[in-house]
C-alpha cells in the first residue's frame, strides 16, 4: 500500500483533539484522498475512463501469447525443469493427486502447491491473481469479475490447439465469458479438472422398507415415497440449510424447477443474460411443491441450523432416506455406508420426460500472468486425455473426466456409488439437462438471496411467489450495483 | 475511546510539567516533551486506525472491486445502503443485540461483584474471578463453535430440557427463528460478563471503606448500601462497561459469523456480518465501505453520550 506519505503527515499534525473534530478532519482527509481513487491504476472523479486506467496494468488479456505459441506447435512442459505454483482447494484429493500422477509423467515438472478453504479462496484468490507471483494454476471460485479485471488468461488459443473445440460444446460452457460480462459464451477462461453431477442419493435399507424397488420415474411418485417414509417414521430428507454452508434447500428446489420448466431459462438466469428472470410460472410450481414438502415435515426438523458436514454424516449413519446432494460426496458416503447407498438422477415431472441435473466443472484458471501458463495448460488437457489421468479422476473424485466423448469413461471400482452417479450421466447429456448451481448466478446471490428466503420458507415466514421475488429483486439489485 | 485517553494525555502531561520546566526551558518545550512521549502510540494509532478510516471513507465514495478500476460515485453508495429495505431490520438486530451484550453483563456483573466483595474474598475471590474472566481468553471463535454445539439439535441444553420432561421445548436453537437471536446474545453475555464484573470489582476496591462503614452505623442495609454508595461511585467504570459492551453489540461480527452466519432468514444478520459479504463475497468494496461509515457514525453517535453522562461532572 502507498500509504506511507498520509500516514506520515496524520502523525505529525497531531491534530486529534475531540471526537468530533476527528469526524470532520477525517471528512477533510477523505476529501484530499479522494483526488487519488482506490485501485491499482485510476484516473480520479469526473474521468471514468475504463479504457485508459487499464493502460498500465500488464497488457496480456485476450489471445496474445497462447495464439503464438499455438500457432508454432502445441503447447507442452518442455524438457527444462518447470515449477509450477499451484492453489488448491483443501479438503479435495483430486488435484494433489493429479499434480502428482502428472509429474510421475513428466519428471521436470515439479508442484509448488498452497492450498486453502473454499471460501477464503472466494475472498483472496483476486489479490492472489493479481500479485506479484500469480498462479500457474488456481481453483477458481467466480469468474466474470476477475475476467472484467484481465486476472485470467484467455484460453481460447488453447481449444485450438489441443483441439478442445471437438469435445461437447456444453462441457465448455459455463467456463466462457463474453464482452458483456454475461457467462455461456465467448472466450474461454478455464477448464474443469472434472465434471460433478447432482441428484438424490438414497439408503438402500430405508428405501426397501418404503417399498422402492427402483427410481421414481415421476415427481409425483417421488413425492409418494417421501410421504411412505414419513408415514413410517422415517426421516424422508436429510439436508442442510444453515447459513454457514449455504442454504441446501437450492438444491431440490433447481431440481424442481428443471423437472417443470426447461433447464435454459435458469442457465440464462446463472448466466446474467439480458432479462432473465428466475420468477417464472414453472419456478413458480417447484417452489410451490418444496413448500409442500417443507409442511408435510419432509425434511429434517432443524435444517435451518444443519450445516453441509453434519448432514452428510448423519446421512450416512442412517438418518435420511433421500438426500440431494453432488458426485463429489460419493467416495465418502463409500466409507461411511458400504454398499448401502445409491444414487438416482431427480425425475422429469412427467414419465419419459427430459431429466436433469446441476452439473459444474471444478473449475481451475490460469493467471493472467502466470510465468508458465502454456504448461498450466497442458496440465489441464493432459487430466481430460490421458488414460492415467482420467482414473485419478473417476476413483479419486468420483465425477465424469470429460474430454472428448470418443474416450471411454474409466471404471470404478465395483459396488461404489461412483457407479451410479456416472451412469446417470448419460440420460442427463441426453436430454442436454446439465445446468449450472442457481447459487452461482451473482458473488453474493447464494448468501444474500437463496439462502435467507429458503430459511424463511422453512420457518413459514415465506411464500413459494415472495421466495421468487425476493431472490429476483436481490439478483437485480446485485447486477446494478 | 482510545482517543479520549490519547487525549487526556495530550493535555495533562504538559500541562504537569510546565510548573517545573518553564522556568528554564521556555513556553514551547513541555509541549514537545509531551508528544514526543505520545508519538509512539500515536503512530501505531494513526498507521493501523486513523488511516484505515480515512481509506474507508475515500472507499466509501467509489464504485470498486477491490482490485481493477475505480469509479467515482459521489454518495450514491450511501443512498444504496440507506435505501436497502434489509437495513433497518439489520441494525434493530444490533440494538437488541445491546440488551444481551451490554445491560446483561453489566447488570448481573454489578450483582456478582458486589457479592464477591461482600463474601468472596481470599482464595475463594481468586478462582472464581479467573473462572469468570475465562472467556475473555479463549479465542472467539474456539468459544463460538463450542456454543454451537451446546445449542445443537441433540447439544446439551435440549438434553437437560428433555431430561426434566420438556421434550416439547428443545428445539434447534441457532435455527429458530424466534430464539436465534437470543442465543447468540447469551453467547455474548457469557462472554462479556467476566470483563464486566473484573472491572467493577476492580473499582469497589478504590471505594472508601469507611463510607460503608460510617452507612452501616446510620443502619443502612446491604441493598442501601450498593444503591448510595456503591452504585455512584462505579459511576465511571460503569461507564467503561457500557461503552465497551455496546460498541461490541452494535459492531458484533464473530459471534454472529460464527454461530448462525446471519440466519434463519436475517434474524440474525447485524451490519458487521453485512459489511464482511459485500466486501468479500461480492467484491463491492464501495458500497461495503459506505455501510461500514454508516456503522461507524452509528457506534459514535451511541457511544458518545454515554462517554459524556458516565464522566459527569469531571469533564
Amino acid at each position: 500500500m502507498s500509504g506511507t506519505d498520509r500516514d506520515g503527515s496524520l502523525t505529525r499534525g497531531g491534530f486529534v483533539r475531540s471526537p468530533r473534530i476527528l469526524v470532520t478532519s477525517l471528512a477533510l482527509l477523505a476529501m484530499i484522498a479522494s483526488a487519488c481513487a482506490p485501485g491499482a491504476t485510476v484516473a480520479p472523479s469526473a474521468s471514468p475512463a475504463p479504457s485508459t486506467a487499464l493502460a498500465s496494468a500488464p497488457a496480456t488479456p485476450a489471445s496474445a501469447s497462447p495464439s503464438e505459441s499455438a500457432a508454432a506447435a502445441t503447447p507442452t512442459c518442455g524438457t527444462a525443469p518447470v515449477v509450477l505454483n499451484a492453489y488448491f482447494e483443501t479438503g479435495f484429493d483430486i488435484p494433489f493427486k493429479l499434480s502428482a500422477e502428472f509429474t510421475k509423467q513428466f519428471p521436470n515438472v515439479t508442484w509448488n502447491i498452497s492450498q486453502d478453504q473454499f471460501s477464503n479462496l472466494m475472498t483472496s484468490t483476486p489479490r492472489l491473481l493479481a500479485g506479484d507471483n500469480p498462479p500457474d494454476l488456481i481453483r477458481l471460485p467466480t469468474m466474470v469479475s476477475l475476467v472484467k479485471d484481465n486476472l485470467l488468461k484467455n484460453l481460447d488459443g488453447y481449444v485450438t490447439a489441443f483441439g478442445w473445440d471437438k469435445w461437447p460444446a456444453a462441457q465448455l460452457a459455463q467456463n466462457r465469458v463474453a464482452a458483456d460480462g454475461t457467462r455461456g459464451s465467448g472466450s474461454l477462461y478455464a477448464a474443469g479438472l472434472n465434471y460433478s453431477l447432482t441428484g438424490v442419493f438414497y439408503n438402500k435399507k430405508e428405501a426397501a422398507q418404503i417399498g422402492m424397488t427402483q427410481p421414481p420415474a415421476t415427481v409425483a411418485e417421488f413425492e409418494a415415497l417421501l410421504a411412505k417414509a414419513k408415514a413410517a417414521k422415517l426421516q424422508p430428507i436429510m439436508a442442510w440449510n444453515a447459513s454457514a454452508s449455504g442454504g441446501g434447500l437450492a438444491f431440490p428446489l433447481q431440481q424442481l424447477m428443471a423437472a417443470y420448466g426447461p433447464t435454459q431459462p435458469i442457465n440464462d438466469w446463472i448466466f446474467q443474460k439480458a432479462g432473465a428472470t428466475i420468477d417464472t410460472p414453472t419456478n413458480l410450481t417447484a417452489a410451490q411443491h418444496l413448500q409442500q414438502w417443507i409442511a408435510a415435515g419432509y425434511f429434517n426438523k432443524d435444517t435451518n441450523a444443519t450445516e453441509y458436514t453434519d448432514a452428510n454424516a448423519r446421512f450416512g449413519k442412517g438418518e435420511g432416506v433421500f438426500m440431494f446432494n453432488g458426485d463429489w460426496q460419493d467416495a465418502a458416503y463409500d466409507t461411511a455406508a458400504p454398499g448401502n447407498i445409491g444414487f438416482f438422477v431427480f425425475p422429469s415431472a412427467t414419465a419419459g420426460g427430459p431429466v436433469a441435473a446441476m452439473s459444474s466443472p471444478l473449475t481451475y484458471g490460469i493467471a493472467a500472468k502466470a510465468k508458465n501458463a502454456d504448461c498450466a495448460a497442458f496440465f489441464l488437457n493432459w487430466v481430460a486425455t490421458n488414460p492415467t489421468g482420467r482414473q485419478v479422476d473417476v476413483t479419486v473424485g468420483g465425477s465424469n473426466p470429460g474430454g472428448s466423448t470418443d474416450l471411454a469413461i474409466p471404471p470404478a471400482a465395483a459396488g461404489s456409488i461412483i457407479n451410479d452417479t456416472l451412469a446417470a450421466g448419460g440420460p442427463v447429456a441426453k436430454s442436454n439437462g446439465a445446468m449450472d448451481f442457481i447459487a452461482n448466478a451473482t458473488g453474493t446471490i447464494f448468501a444474500k438471496g437463496w439462502t435467507p428466503e429458503l430459511q424463511k420458507m422453512v420457518g413459514g415466514k415465506e411464500t413459494p411467489e415472495g421466495l421468487l421475488k425476493a431472490v429476483q429483486a436481490e439478483y437485480r439489485t446485485e447486477l446494478a450495483q | 475511546m482510545d482517543d479520549s485517553v490519547l487525549l487526556r494525555v495530550g493535555h495533562r502531561v504538559p500541562a504537569a510539567s510546565r510548573l517545573r520546566t518553564s522556568r528554564w526551558r521556555g513556553v514551547r518545550s513541555p509541549h514537545l516533551v509531551g508528544w514526543l512521549f505520545v508519538v509512539p502510540a500515536l503512530a501505531m494509532y494513526a498507521a493501523f486506525v486513523l488511516l484505515p478510516l480515512a481509506l474507508t471513507v475515500q472507499y466509501s465514495l467509489y464504485r470498486w472491486d477491490g482490485i481493477g478500476p475505480s469509479q467515482w460515485v459521489g454518495l450514491k453508495n450511501y443512498a444504496t445502503v440507506l435505501t436497502d429495505p434489509d437495513l433497518v431490520g439489520v441494525i434493530l438486530n444490533a440494538f437488541k443485540l445491546i440488551f444481551f451484550f451490554s445491560l446483561i453483563p453489566v447488570g448481573l456483573g454489578l450483582v456478582v461483584a458486589s457479592v464477591m466483595q461482600r463474601v468472596a474474598r481470599g482464595r475463594f475471590g481468586t478462582v472464581t474471578r479467573t473462572v469468570l474472566f475465562l472467556p475473555q481468553i479463549i479465542p472467539l471463535v474456539a468459544a463460538g463453535i463450542a456454543w454451537k454445539w451446546v445449542l445443537s439439535t441433540s447439544g446439551v441444553v435440549n438434553q437437560v430440557l428433555s431430561a426434566v420432561g420438556l421434550d416439547g421445548v428443545t428445539r434447534a436453537w441457532l435455527g429458530d427463528f424466534d430464539f436465534a437471536l437470543p442465543a447468540v446474545g447469551i453467547i455474548g453475555a457469557w462472554v462479556l460478563i467476566g470483563l464486566c464484573t473484573i472491572l467493577l470489582l476492580t473499582g469497589m476496591s478504590k471505594i472508601d471503606p469507611a463510607l460503608y462503614e460510617s452507612a452501616r452505623l446510620d443502619g443502612a442495609g446491604a441493598v442501601q448500601e450498593f444503591r448510595s454508595i456503591t452504585l455512584p461511585s462505579l459511576r465511571q467504570e460503569i461507564g467503561v462497561c457500557i461503552t465497551v459492551t455496546v460498541i461490541a453489540a452494535l459492531a458484533s461480527f464473530d459471534i454472529v459469523y460464527i454461530a448462525t452466519g446471519g440466519g434463519p432468514g436475517l434474524a440474525t444478520t447485524v451490519p458487521g456480518l453485512d459489511i464482511y459479504q459485500l466486501a468479500f463475497a461480492g467484491r463491492s468494496v464501495g458500497l461495503a465501505s459506505a455501510l461500514a461509515v454508516v456503522l461507524f457514525i452509528l457506534v459514535l453517535v451511541c457511544v458518545l453520550p454515554i462517554q459524556r453522562l458516565a464522566r459527569g461532572d469531571e469533564t
